[in-house]
């Protein structure tokens, strides 16, 4: 971990905190704008739907305000993250988002199987044998666990169908 | 003396050759997860939840439990050997368990983390048996507005004693409730907050929440130190555990003051982290090596760890007695009562006795399991933590997705998982606690239900939460843990002030 790096090896710990301090203030503010269209009020049966997250959206707009206060009373102080780090992290956000996406479509096996292929190949850089036998292993471990002995059904798709699973 | 029955019934049931055997699996998976990065008692109890659905509530309870205790010992295993906290309780352990097995002395620094482990649990787990019964009995009494009350006393100690800043704990607590609140109101039966989205009826499931928040956003944060692995060898042999053993005794001092303090930080849901460190400071304060910590002191390493596997069990009570969990981890398990069709709470010592003797007992049995078993299996454990990361990430975030698709057989939760990851990534590098907005999550629909339905029998007066003794002592006490660290600096400044005068 470098502190005191140049400024362009990352973004500042003080600007990102910023940043996700303020979409917490607006996703309180979110919720007091859901809870008034809800009712706040007392209505027939006591207090109605919005009156309870009303305040709790209140108390979220309100410790934000503070919490943005306090840090822009503090000094410009370390990276949040290098950029190289950063990268790293979405080396695994992307894929993960595409076999989240795709799961509904081939299947939890196929790609489970795909996705353990690709992160040992392009990320650990693993002779095939090894990944091959991870990424078939893995998914067949988990159907005989999950499927047969435990009896948890888990989405299959049609070369899950094709194979007859 | 009645309890002392009811405990030998549980026995009884624990000692079953099924739940022995879960028993065992338990705590060996439980391991396995406290020593892999990434996944950890919460997430790792959240993800192997579904796996029980067809067992018969006992047996799955005693499995989930030992789990976790499965998962405290396995933290200090890479605290000592690795320098890596497999968990967060197990921080304080490295301070001197890594200069340990640096000196060679890795076996020392194992077992005596492992039994003071086992010692903490120990005293916790009497403790419950002792006191769980008559808070239970006590809590039979409580009408809404003494329901809430717990609840303001449990949210209000994480704002007071939690090592974070105030208010962003208060923060993140929130928008667990907000998340809570989503989907259909229990009480009037409209739809709030869902915008829309016929996905966000049922709202927010908090299983989901905590596979994503501490299983993906663990990872990503691993990611980030890159894919580099350190390696290490560990051996312990019956005489260093015999050797360490008669040392141990010598310490009895630390190991009584830091079951207390566990026991404590784990009641009230501040949690194993902070207990941990908390006795670490004050073992290094009134030690007469206190010079010496940090470079390999043995009562270093008894002091965190008696206090977090402490913590770690006391937070059972609150959760069995009252409903309210005292942990991350306790909420998830509390949320698997939910799922079998269990009410948790006073009510669960009258109806349920088999299941919650049985879990009591199996409390003690697990503990002796899992020291038996971390004390003679160390260096395959050790083995796993040689698997490169490259290999382990993407069969944890796997094992997420699994997870998180077969609480509700929705691939809609598998994308919201990967959502709180992100999230849970964000607000964990900002320093925003999770714990307290998992809790919430848990507890949001209870709270606001006791909140709603004390102000209906008021017509709408906060004077209901002062009406009599019993509330307005909770009340209060919650509002002192609210305002410690304001109340402790107060009193400091106080002294300093008549000290100088």
């Amino acid at each position: 971990m470098t502190t005191n790096s140049s400024s362009n090896a990352g973004p500042s710990h003080k600007t990102v905190e910023a940043g996700v301090t303020t979409v917490i203030g607006l996703f309180g503010a979110l919720v007091v704008y859901g809870s008034v269209k809800a009712g706040t009020g007392w209505g027939a049966e006591g207090p109605r739907a919005g009156f309870f997250p009303f305040y709790i959206g209140l108390f979220i707009v309100g410790s934000s305000l503070v919490n943005l206060w306090n840090l822009f009373r503090e000094d410009e102080g370390n990276l949040f993250a290098e950029w190289i780090q950063l990268r790293q992290v979405l080396s695994v956000v992307i894929p993960t988002t595409i076999y989240v996406a795709a799961m509904p479509f081939i299947g939890l096996y196929v790609a489970s199987f795909i996705f353990i292929a690709w992160f040992m190949r392009w990320l650990g850089k693993y002779n095939w044998p090894t990944v091959l036998a991870v990424s078939i292993g893995m998914p067949l471990v988990t159907y005989f666990l999950f499927e047969r002995y435990f009896l948890v059904p888990l989405p299959k798709g049609p070369i899950e169908n094709l194979i007859g699973l | 003396m009645e309890e002392i029955l009811n405990l030998f019934q549980g026995f009884a049931v624990a000692l079953q050759p099924f739940n022995i055997m879960v028993m065992i699996l338990g705590i060996v998976l439980g391991v396995v997860i406290g020593v892999l990065p990434g996944l950890g008692g919460a997430n790792g109890v959240a993800i192997l939840l579904p796996l029980t659905f067809s067992m018969p509530p006992t047996s799955a309870i005693i499995m989930l439990s030992c789990i976790y205790w499965g998962a405290l010992f396995g933290g200090a295993i890479t605290s000592v050997l690795f320098n890596i906290p497999g968990e967060p309780w197990s921080v304080a352990t490295t301070f001197d368990g890594y200069p340990m097995a640096q000196q060679g002395k890795a076996g020392e620094a194992l077992t005596a983390a492992f039994t003071s482990s086992f010692v903490g649990a120990f005293f916790a787990v009497v403790m419950i048996t002792l006191v769980a019964p008559l808070v239970a009995s006590l809590a039979l009494k409580f009408g809404p507005a003494e329901k809430f009350a717990v609840y303001f006393l449990a949210f209000c100690s994480f704002v007071g004693l939690s090592k974070e800043p105030p208010f962003k704990t208060i923060a993140a607590m929130m928008i667990g409730f907000a998340l809570a609140a989503v989907g259909l109101d229990s009480v009037t039966g409209s739809l709030r907050l869902t915008f829309g989205f016929t996905e966000l009826l049922n709202g927010f499931d908090f299983l989901i929440a905590v596979i994503g928040l501490f299983g993906i956003g663990e990872i990503l944060l691993t990611m980030e130190e890159g894919l580099a692995f350190r390696g290490g060898k560990a051996k312990i042999n019956l005489s260093v555990v015999i050797q360490t053993w008669k040392e141990l005794p010598r310490y009895w001092m630390t190991s009584l003051r830091s079951c207390i303090i566990g026991c404590w930080m784990g009641i009230t849901p501040a949690g194993a982290t902070p207990a941990s460190f908390m006795s670490y400071g004050i073992a290094k304060r009134m030690s007469r090596n206190g010079k010496n910590f940090g470079k390999g002191e043995i009562e270093g390493v008894i002091a965190p760890e008696t206090a977090a596997h402490a913590a770690g069990t006391a937070a059972l009570l609150p959760m069995l007695s009252l409903g309210v969990p005292g942990s991350p981890t306790a909420a998830v398990l509390l949320g698997g009562l939910l799922i079998w069709g269990l009410q948790p709470g006073p009510m669960l010592f009258v109806e349920q006795k088999d299941f919650v003797w049985g879990l009591i007992a199996s409390m003690y049995l697990g503990n002796l399991v899992g020291l038996i078993v971390v004390l003679t299996c160390v260096p395959v454990f050790a083995a796993i933590l040689r698997i490169p990361f490259s290999i382990i990430a993407p069969l944890i975030l796997v094992l997420c997705a699994i997870g998180a698709y077969s609480v509700h057989n929705s691939t809609f939760d598998v994308a919201m998982m990967l959502v709180f990851g992100v999230i849970g990534y964000g607000l964990k590098k900002t320093g925003y606690p999770l714990a307290p907005l998992v809790l919430a999550i848990v507890l949001g629909d209870k709270a606001e239900e006791a909140f709603r339905q004390s102000l209906l029998g008021s017509q709408g007066s906060l004077g209901i939460f002062f009406s009599n003794g019993l509330v307005s002592t909770i009340m209060i006490l919650g509002l002192i843990a609210l305002f410690w660290s304001v109340i402790q600096e107060g009193y400091s400044r106080l002294r300093t002030r008549a000290a100088t005068a």
